[in-house]
């Protein structure tokens, strides 16, 4: 049973403050869709609003072909994992997994059952009759998994699950949940502010700001292909470049930028260009040149990265940041032309 | 490790406790006393005065009145404190600050004061019966212990288990009562024995709303000892500290008495 998750147009509000503005999403069966973005952005009242634990101003949420915008939260039947896990400290490891199915009616000897195999899965048999003040943070968010998974919602939303856990762990739980989601199909719908977690466990993300969805794509296209300065500007690309096009000839392009500098780039390596433009580099996509075709630039403080020397840079369009080649280090103060490599920069349209 | 404690410290300490326990050695004294009125050191051995007190029709009744309205003012002012103590919680945010503070304000109100007016509101202006106004003066006396303590115990409570518990398909009252108060219960039985302490103990209050032919116990002891200097008021305190010792003790071994403090 794997159903879509849509969301249309809903609006929520904190007092007067709007929080989400007209958000439309919708999340294909069995596709992970996850919500980044800082904190304040939105993304946890969208999935406060998806739960029902808030009720939004206007627009209407859909799984599948049932409406659940006025639908009490526990006639909702979502799995919900949550940040601080959650667990009930009163009840045993077993009878938390099994607490859905027992809303469920479903009898003891059943139930109890399939939340011992539901606790195998998630590699926590033998676990059953401890209290979850007995267990690790791994361990608990284990639990949590294994009680929202057992009640086979339609849709699983996590809240940022991972937060709480060391650094180690966090990556093997997010391949143990993305596994699991997998091999359930279940539609889920996940929440962080960590870019690395999205973008390794996501089919699509969206990269949310000030109550609106910036971009929803797959962490592939995110990453190379932002469609406006704040997805640049969040997938890393340092420096955003203001451009203006002066001549055009055949697939070859010559701009300038702020204070008078110009460059020539082609259209066949960049894509097409419009007459005013923001050029989004990486540092890494910046090769640092003595001469040749590029941004004049001087050279400032040199910072070792390991794969490469970082410079801070000084042009006519201002600061920027580029890293040059290990083989040839040069001194602070020398002047440099920088020069854009397409696979690592991008072609932004300006912000009105 | 061992660490030494200054000789001091320890002499300050004894006085503390002995400042504290010295009067009740006296009460306790002064009951087993052979004499017709109260004096300590005790003269002779005697337990007259403790059966005195099962002689006296009068102590008998104010105790069972006493119990009731511990039981049912506690138990009234715990429906009303755990409800409101939870929204209080639950929508801090949603709520103005002034609400919990409202729930407090029997305390900061002299007792006294607070008496007579319930006497003019509800007695008099109402023209209840005396035992319900009692016990609505019992409720009310108490009820801000009910919520504080209540409280404190909410305020170390996660509301995402909450929230968990509804997601997994239980109702909103069901996960009150099944996930919420199972968590809260040692804050619930925490209030419930200061209410009843505090209920059981109560002067002020009381003696503006008993009247003929109803009385509480520490009323009935004031109004004998005015009459009778004798150590039948002593072994009666020494029966309510027995009482409260018993208490303290069940609760020592079932929940432990860190739980109080908590």
């Amino acid at each position: 049973m794997t159903v879509s998750l849509s969301i249309d147009s809903i609006s929520a509000h904190y007092g007067k403050t709007a929080v989400l503005q007209e958000l439309s999403l919708s999340v294909a069966p069995g596709e992970l869709v996850s919500l980044l973005g800082s904190s304040g952005c939105g993304k946890t009242t969208t999935l406060r609003l998806v739960a029902g634990f808030l009720q939004p101003t206007s627009g209407t949420i859909k799984l599948g072909d049932r409406d659940l915008t006025t639908l009490p939260a526990h006639a909702r039947d979502i799995g919900l994992v949550f940040q601080n896990y959650a667990l009930f400290p009163h009840l045993t490891v077993l009878e938390n997994v099994a607490f859905g199915l027992k809303q469920r009616r479903m009898a003891t000897r059943e139930r109890q059952q399939k939340a011992a195999t539901m606790l195998e899965r998630v590699g926590l048999s033998g676990l059953g009759d401890r209290f979850p003040s007995a267990l690790s943070g791994g361990q608990k968010q284990r639990v949590a998994l294994a009680r929202a998974l057992v009640i086979v919602p339609p849709l699983l939303m996590f809240d940022e699950p991972l937060s709480n856990l060391d650094a180690k762990l966090r990556i093997d739980m997010r391949v143990e949940i993305r596994q699991l989601q997998r091999a359930n199909g279940t539609t889920s719908l996940y929440v962080t502010h960590d870019q690395e977690e999205a973008f390794s466990i996501s089919d699509r993300v969206a990269i949310m700001n000030a109550g609106r969805i910036m971009q929803l794509d797959t962490p592939e296209t995110l990453y190379r292909k932002p469609a406006n300065s704040f997805v640049a500007r969040f997938v890393g690309f340092e420096n955003l470049l203001p451009l203006r096009v002066l001549e055009r000839e055949g697939a070859f392009v010559t701009a300038e930028a702020g204070g008078g500098a110009r460059i020539t780039l082609s259209q066949d390596d960049f894509g097409p260009i419009p007459d005013d433009f923001v050029l989004g580099c990486r540092a890494d996509g910046l090769s640092v040149r003595r001469q040749g075709n590029g941004l004049p630039a001087i050279l400032g403080t040199r910072t070792y990265l390991g794969r490469a020397y970082q410079y801070q840079c000084e042009t006519s369009a201002g600061a920027i940041v580029a890293n040059g080649a290990l083989s040839e280090p040069m001194a602070a103060g020398s002047s440099a032309v920088l020069a854009p490599m397409p696979e690592q920069c991008c072609v932004l349209h300006p912000e009105k | 490790m061992t660490r030494t404690v200054h000789p001091a410290l320890i002499a300050f300490t004894a006085l503390v406790f002995l400042f504290l326990l010295a009067p009740l050695v006296i009460i306790i004294g002064a009951a087993f006393s052979d004499t017709t009125y109260l004096t300590f050191p005790p003269q002779g051995l005697t337990l007259h005065w403790f059966s005195n007190i099962f002689q006296i029709e009068a102590f008998r009744t104010t105790a069972i009145t006493s119990l009731q309205l511990a039981f049912l003012g506690t138990a009234l002012s715990l429906l009303i404190g755990i409800p409101a103590a939870y929204a209080i919680s639950r929508y801090r945010v949603e709520l103005p600050r002034w609400l919990s503070t409202l729930f407090v304000l029997p305390i900061l109100v002299p007792e006294i004061v607070f008496g007579f007016s319930l006497m003019k509101s509800i007695t008099i202006g109402l023209g209840l019966p005396l035992f319900p106004s009692l016990l609505i003066g019992h409720a009310l006396l108490v009820l801000p212990y009910s919520v504080r303590v209540v409280s404190a115990s909410l305020a170390s409570f996660d509301f995402s288990i909450e929230e968990a518990a509804i997601s997994l398909g239980c109702p909103p009252l069901k996960t009150f009562l099944t996930v919420v108060l199972p968590n809260i219960r040692a804050g619930v039985i925490a209030a419930f024995i200061l209410a009843f302490i505090t209920s059981i103990n109560d002067v002020s209050v009381s003696v503006f709303l008993t009247g003929p032919g109803i009385s509480t116990l520490p009323i009935q002891i004031l109004a004998h000892m005015e009459q009778f200097f004798d150590p039948t008021i002593a072994s009666v305190s020494v029966l309510l500290m027995l009482v409260t010792v018993a208490v303290m003790a069940i609760v020592e071994a079932t929940l432990g008495l860190t739980f109080l403090t908590k």
